[in-house]
C-alpha cells in the first residue's frame, strides 16, 4: 500500500518540485534521482504483488495485480532510464541554444507529470479515473512535443491534440455506456470501477458493452496509434525533444493498449463471444501492414522509427486479439519492445546530435567517429527488426507460431509485412551506420548506460526468460483470456 | 348530409374571404408603426381589390386562354385550401375528401399556373419571375411535407381534422419535435407568402422580385383576384400555423355558440400572428436571391430533425 | 383513439427532452455557422442548455453532487471559456469567417445522416435504460458526432477548439441526462481537461500566430533579397 502510495506520489512530487527549480543547474539529477525512487518504489510493489497476490487500495480506488504491475515495473525502468538519457541530451540541446531555461524547467516538471498521469493510468481501479489520467497524460505530452516551438513542432503538436482529443472523447462516450450498463446491475456506487465490473460482467448487457467496445476501442486505439487514426504518432515522434520520443513509444503506446486489454476482459465476460478478440486482430493485422510499406518513404529517422512503433503497436494489438498463448507472446512483445525502442531512440538522438539533423541522408558513418552509438543503433536495430538472438524474435515467433494454428490466414500477410519492413529499414539504417562519415563528436560524454542496459535485457529475454518471470507473464496473460 | 358541418364548413369559406384581405391590411398597418411611418387605413386592401374591380382588363396580343383562367383558377386553389384547412371546428364537410398531402398539391397546382400565366405572354419579367418561384418552390414544398409529415405522425393520421384535434385536445405536454416543425414551418411560410428575408411584398425592383414579377402583365379584375388569392395564401399559411403549433380554441362540440367563441379566439390569435410577422419582417434583411435555397434548406433540415427527435423522444414511449 | 403519448412522462423529463433538442439544434446551427463570434454564442448557448439540464436532474434526483457540476457548467462553459475565446479572438484579430473544407450544405447532409446513424446505433440501448429519459443518449451521441464533423471540416484552429468542447457538451450531456448522473469525480475531471486544453489551446494560438508571423517576415525578407 505505501509502495503503491510512493510510485504514485514519487512522480508528482518531483513534477511541482521541478516545477520551482528545474531551470536552475541540477534539475537532471534531480528527475533522475525522482525516476530512481519510482523505480524502487515499482520494484517493491512487484514483490509484494507477487507474494501476496492481487490488491485493491484507498477505497478501491487502485488496484494492483499482476498484469498492471508488470506494467508498472516496466515504466518505471523505462522512466528511469530515460531520465539518465535526458540529462546530458538536454544539455547539449540547451548549449546549442534550441531551448531556452524555462523551456528546460518545463520540459523536467511535463516530464514527471507524464510519469505521474501514465502510473496513475495503470494502477487505477477505476474507469472514470484511467480515462482522467489519459487525457491528462495527452496533455502533457501536448507540451512535450511542442517544446521546440518551431513551426513543424507545434503543427505535430496539434495535430496530436486535436486527434486524441477526438480520440479520447470517444473513449469517454464508451465509459458512459459501460456505467449505463453496470448501473442497472451495481446501482449507482461502484458502477465504474473494474474490480466490482470484473465480478459481475456476465450480467452486463451485451449489446450495450458491444458498443461500448467499439467506442473505447476507436478511443484509446487512436492513442494507441492504431491504422487508420495513426496520422499523429510519426509526427509527434519526429517533432519532439527524442527522450519524448522514447517515452511515447516505450511506454504512452503500451499505456493506451493497457486499457483497451481491460475494457477486452469485460466485454469478453458480457459477450461470451471472440467480438473484441476480432476486432483487435483486424485492426492489429492492418496496423502491422500498413506502415511497413510507409517505412522506405521516411526520410526523417525518428519518423522511421516511430512508423516502426506502430507497426509493432499493430503486432501486440492482433496477438492480444488472439488470445490464450498469443496473450503471452504479446506481453512479452510489449516489454521488449519497450526497451529496445527506447533503447533505439536514445541511440538516434545522439545520432541526430552529431550529425546536426534527423534527415537520414544526412547521417553517414556513425560508428567510425563514435562506435558505440553506431553498434547501439544498429543492435537495437537488428533487435527491433527481430533478428534472433534477441527477444523480439522469441516474441514474434510465438506470436507466428499461435497464428500458424488458429488462424492460418493471417501468417503470410504477417510475415510479408514483417519482411518489408525488414528490408526498408535495415537498408536505411545501415547507411547511416556505415559509410562515409559526414558527422562531428559530441562536446559531452554521451549516455550510452540506458542504451546497452536495455538491449542487454533484451538479449536475456531472447536467450533466457527467468522461470519467475515467466510465471509472472503466465499469471498476467490468464488475466486477459 | 351533416348540417352542422356544412354551416361550419360556409362559414369558414365567408371568414376566410372577408378576414384575408383585413389580415393583409393589419400586416401593413402594424409594419408601418414598427417602420415609424404614418399607416394605411385597415381595409387598405378593400379599397384597392374594389378599384382593381371597377376597371378594365387590358391584355396582351399573345395572351392565351390560360393567361385569361389562371387568375380564376388561382383564386379557388386558395378558398379552397382556406376552406379545408379547420380553423372554427374539426367538424367540416370537406375534411374527408382533403388530407395534409392535398393541401400541398392544391399550393402546388396555384403555383404551377401562376407560373405559367408568368411565362405565358414571353415578357422577360415574367419568365424570371417564373423560374425564381419555381425554385422557391422545389425548396419550400418538400419542408412544408416534412412539417406534416411530423404532425402526422404524433397523431398518426393525415387528415388535418384528425391532426387538429389530436393536438388540440391533449393533455399539456412538451413537444420538441412542434418546435422544431414550427420554426421549419415559419421559414417556409416566409418563403411561400414572398416575404420579406426571401421577397419583399411591397418593391418592384427588377432585380430582386419573386412574385411581383410574374404578374406584371395583369390588369383590371384579374390582377384583383391574383392580389385576392395571396390574401387568401397568407390567411391559409396562418391558419395551418395556428392549427397545428396553437390549436387551442378550437371546439370539439357542435354549437353556434362555440363557433362564434372561435371565431373570436381565431382573431385575436391572426392579430397577434399578424403583428410578429410584421415585427420579422421589420427586424429582418432581404437576402440575397442566392440565398435562399440555403434558408429553405435550414427549414428542410429543421424539419427533418423534428421528424428525427420525434421518432426518437416521442415514439415508444 | 388517441394515440400514445408523453402524458405518463412527468414534466422535468419532457423538459430534459426539450433540451435534448435544442442541444441538437445549437450542435446543428453550430456547423452551419460561418462567423466566428456566433460560433462562440452558440457555443455559449449550449453550455446554458447543458446547464439547465444538469440542474433539473440534480433536482429531481436530489444528487448534490449534480448541483456542483451544473454550477461547474455554469462557470465554465457558459461565462469563462466564451469569455476566453472572444478575448482571444479579439487579441488574434481573426474575426469574421471561418474556412471550412466542406461546402456547408453537403456538411449539414452529412450531418442528417450522421444523426440517423447516432440515433439507430441508441436504439437498443435507449430500450434497456432504467431512466426516463433514456432516449436522450441517442442525442447526446448525435451532438458527439456532429461536434466531430465540424472538427474535421474547419481549418482553422479556433472553431476546432470549439468543436472540441462542443463535443465534450455531448459527452456531458450523456453523462449527465441519460444516466442521471456518472460519479463525480469523473465530471469534474472532464471540466478540468475542457480548461486545461483550452489553456493549452490559448498557448497555441499565440505561438503559432508568432511563428507564421515571424515565418512571413522573413518570406517578405526573400523576395526583397530575391
Amino acid at each position: 500500500m505505501i509502495e503503491l502510495a510512493l510510485v504514485l506520489a514519487t512522480p508528482f512530487a518531483t513534477a511541482i518540485l521541478l516545477a520551482l527549480f528545474g531551470h536552475r543547474r541540477g534539475a537532471a539529477e534531480i528527475n533522475s534521482a525522482g525516476s530512481l525512487l519510482t523505480l524502487v518504489a515499482a520494484a517493491a510493489l512487484t514483490i509484494h504483488i507477487i507474494s501476496d497476490g492481487p490488491m485493491t487500495v484507498y477505497d478501491e480506488q487502485f488496484f494492483v495485480d499482476p498484469l498492471n504491475v508488470f506494467l508498472i515495473a516496466l515504466t518505471a525502468l523505462v522512466g528511469f532510464t530515460t531520465s539518465l538519457f535526458s540529462g546530458p541530451y538536454m544539455r547539449v540541446e540547451h548549449d546549442h541554444g534550441r531551448l531556452s531555461s524555462a523551456r528546460l524547467r518545463l520540459y523536467h516538471s511535463m516530464f514527471q507529470m507524464f510519469m505521474c498521469t501514465m502510473l496513475t493510468a495503470l494502477s487505477t481501479n477505476n474507469l472514470g479515473i484511467l480515462w482522467v489520467a489519459m487525457e491528462a497524460a495527452t496533455l502533457t505530452t501536448v507540451l512535450l512535443v511542442s517544446l521546440y516551438r518551431t513551426p513543424a513542432s507545434l503543427e505535430a503538436a496539434w495535430k496530436y491534440f486535436i486527434l486524441c482529443g477526438v480520440g479520447i472523447a470517444q473513449a469517454l462516450f464508451g465509459t458512459i455506456l459501460i456505467y449505463f450498463a453496470a448501473e442497472r446491475v451495481l446501482g449507482q456506487s461502484g458502477a465504474l470501477l473494474w474490480t466490482h465490473l470484473d465480478a459481475v460482467k456476465s450480467h452486463l448487457e451485451p449489446t450495450v458493452l458491444s458498443l461500448a467496445f467499439v467506442f473505447l476501442f476507436v478511443g484509446y486505439g487512436t492513442k494507441t496509434g492504431l491504422v487508420p487514426l495513426h496520422n499523429w504518432l510519426a509526427d509527434a515522434h519526429a517533432e519532439g525533444p527524442t527522450p519524448v520520443s522514447a517515452v511515447l513509444s516505450g511506454l504512452l503506446l503500451n499505456v493506451a493498449l493497457y486499457a483497451i486489454i481491460r475494457c477486452k476482459v469485460l466485454v469478453d465476460g458480457a459477450l461470451n463471444t471472440h467480438f473484441a478478440g476480432n476486432m483487435m486482430m483486424a485492426f492489429g493485422l492492418l496496423t502491422v501492414v500498413v506502415p511497413a510499406f510507409y517505412l522506405s518513404r521516411q526520410k526523417d529517422v525518428k519518423r522511421l522509427f516511430g512508423y516502426s512503433s506502430i507497426e509493432h503497436m499493430g503486432l501486440i494489438t492482433f496477438a492480444f486479439g488472439m488470445g490464450g498463448v498469443a496473450s503471452f507472446a504479446g506481453l512479452l512483445h510489449m516489454t521488449v519492445h519497450s526497451l529496445t525502442k527506447s533503447a533505439i531512440f536514445f541511440a538516434v538522438g545522439h545520432a541526430a546530435q552529431m550529425a546536426g539533423t534527423q534527415i537520414i541522408d544526412d547521417i553517414r558513418g556513425l560508428v567510425k567517429m563514435s562506435p558505440t552509438i553506431g553498434w547501439g543503433l544498429m543492435l537495437g536495430s537488428l533487435a527491433i527488426l527481430g533478428m534472433p538472438p534477441f527477444g523480439v524474435f522469441t516474441s514474434e515467433f510465438m506470436i507466428l507460431t499461435t497464428s500458424i494454428k488458429h488462424y492460418p490466414w493471417a501468417t503470410p500477410i504477417l510475415l510479408t509485412a514483417l519482411g518489408v519492413a525488414f528490408a526498408s529499414m535495415f537498408h536505411k539504417v545501415q547507411g547511416m551506420v556505415f559509410g562515409e562519415p559526414t558527422v562531428r563528436p559530441l562536446a559531452h560524454n554521451p549516455a550510452l548506460l540506458p542504451v546497452f542496459l536495455h538491449l542487454g535485457l533484451v538479449l536475456m529475454l531472447g536467450l533466457w526468460i527467468p522461470p519467475y518471470l515467466a510465471e509472472w507473464y503466465r499469471q498476467a496473460a490468464r488475466l486477459i483470456g | 348530409m351533416n348540417f352542422y358541418a356544412l354551416f361550419a364548413q360556409l362559414l369558414e369559406l365567408a371568414v376566410a374571404l372577408v378576414l384575408a384581405p383585413i389580415l393583409n391590411g393589419w400586416i401593413n398597418q402594424c409594419r408601418a408603426w414598427l417602420q415609424n411611418r404614418s399607416a394605411p387605413p385597415l381595409l387598405q386592401t378593400y379599397y384597392t381589390l374594389s378599384k382593381l374591380f371597377h376597371k378594365d382588363v387590358l391584355l396582351a396580343h399573345n395572351a392565351s386562354t390560360l393567361f385569361r383562367a389562371a387568375p380564376y383558377i388561382i383564386f379557388s386553389c386558395m378558398a379552397l385550401s382556406c376552406a379545408i384547412v379547420p380553423t372554427l371546428s374539426t367538424d367540416l364537410i370537406f375534411s374527408p375528401a382533403a388530407d395534409a398531402i392535398a393541401l400541398v398539391g392544391l399550393f402546388a397546382l396555384a403555383r404551377v399556373f401562376i407560373a405559367l400565366a408568368g411565362m405565358d405572354v414571353g415578357t422577360s419579367f415574367g419568365s424570371l419571375g417564373s423560374r425564381r418561384e419555381m425554385l422557391i418552390g422545389f425548396l419550400a414544398e418538400p419542408a412544408l411535407l416534412m412539417v406534416f409529415f411530423t404532425t402526422s405522425l404524433i397523431s398518426q393520421s393525415t387528415s388535418l381534422s384528425t391532426i387538429v384535434e389530436t393536438l388540440a385536445h391533449r393533455e399539456f405536454a412538451i413537444y420538441p419535435s412542434l418546435a422544431f416543425a414550427g420554426v421549419a414551418f415559419t421559414m417556409v411560410s416566409l418563403a411561400e407568402n414572398a416575404r420579406v428575408p426571401i421577397d419583399n411584398p411591397a418593391t418592384h425592383l427588377e432585380l430582386t422580385m419573386i412574385h411581383e414579377a410574374m404578374i406584371l402583365e395583369y390588369s383590371g379584375r384579374h390582377l384583383a383576384l391574383i392580389e385576392w388569392a395571396s390574401c387568401l395564401k397568407l390567411f391559409a399559411y396562418s391558419c395551418i400555423g395556428i392549427a397545428l403549433f396553437f390549436p387551442f380554441g378550437i371546439p370539439e362540440a357542435a354549437q353556434p355558440a362555440a363557433l362564434a367563441l372561435a371565431a373570436i379566439i381565431l382573431i385575436l390569435k391572426l392579430t397577434v400572428g399578424g403583428f410578429l410577422l410584421a415585427l420579422i419582417e421589420t427586424l429582418s434583411a432581404k437576402m440575397r436571391i442566392f440565398r435562399a435555397p440555403e434558408f429553405l434548406g435550414t427549414a428542410f433540415l429543421l424539419a427533418v430533425l423534428a421528424m428525427l427527435v420525434h421518432l426518437l423522444l416521442e415514439a415508444g414511449q | 383513439m388517441i394515440p400514445t403519448f408523453l402524458h405518463a412522462i412527468p414534466l422535468s423529463s419532457q423538459v430534459i427532452n426539450l433540451c435534448a433538442a435544442l442541444m441538437l439544434l445549437l450542435a446543428f446551427a453550430m456547423l452551419a455557422q460561418r462567423r466566428v463570434l456566433t460560433l462562440i454564442n452558440l457555443f455559449m448557448m449550449q453550455g446554458f442548455v447543458l446547464f439547465v439540464s444538469t440542474l433539473i436532474v440534480a433536482l429531481t434526483t436530489n444528487q448534490h453532487e449534480l448541483l456542483v457540476s451544473a454550477g461547474i457548467t455554469l462557470v465554465l462553459k457558459v461565462i469563462a471559456l466564451p469569455l476566453i475565446l472572444h478575448r482571444l479572438i479579439r487579441k488574434l484579430s481573426v474575426k469574421w469567417d471561418i474556412e471550412t473544407l466542406l461546402n456547408i450544405p453537403t456538411t449539414m447532409l452529412i450531418g442528417i445522416a450522421l444523426v440517423i446513424v447516432a440515433f439507430n446505433v441508441a436504439q437498443p440501448i435507449s430500450q434497456l435504460s432504467g431512466t426516463i429519459t433514456r432516449a436522450t443518449i441517442g442525442i447526446a451521441l448525435a451532438c458527439v458526432l456532429l461536434a466531430f464533423l465540424m472538427m474535421i471540416t474547419r481549418s482553422k484552429a479556433v472553431p476546432q477548439v470549439i468543436a472540441f468542447l462542443a463535443m465534450e457538451n455531448g459527452l456531458f450531456f450523456a453523462a449527465t441526462s441519460a444516466t442521471y448522473g456518472m460519479p463525480m469525480v469523473v465530471e469534474l475531471g472532464i471540466a478540468l481537461d475542457a480548461m486545461v486544453g483550452m489553456v493549452i489551446g490559448g498557448v497555441f494560438f499565440f505561438h503559432i500566430r508568432q511563428q507564421f508571423d515571424s515565418l512571413d517576415i522573413r518570406q517578405m525578407e526573400r523576395v526583397k533579397e530575391g
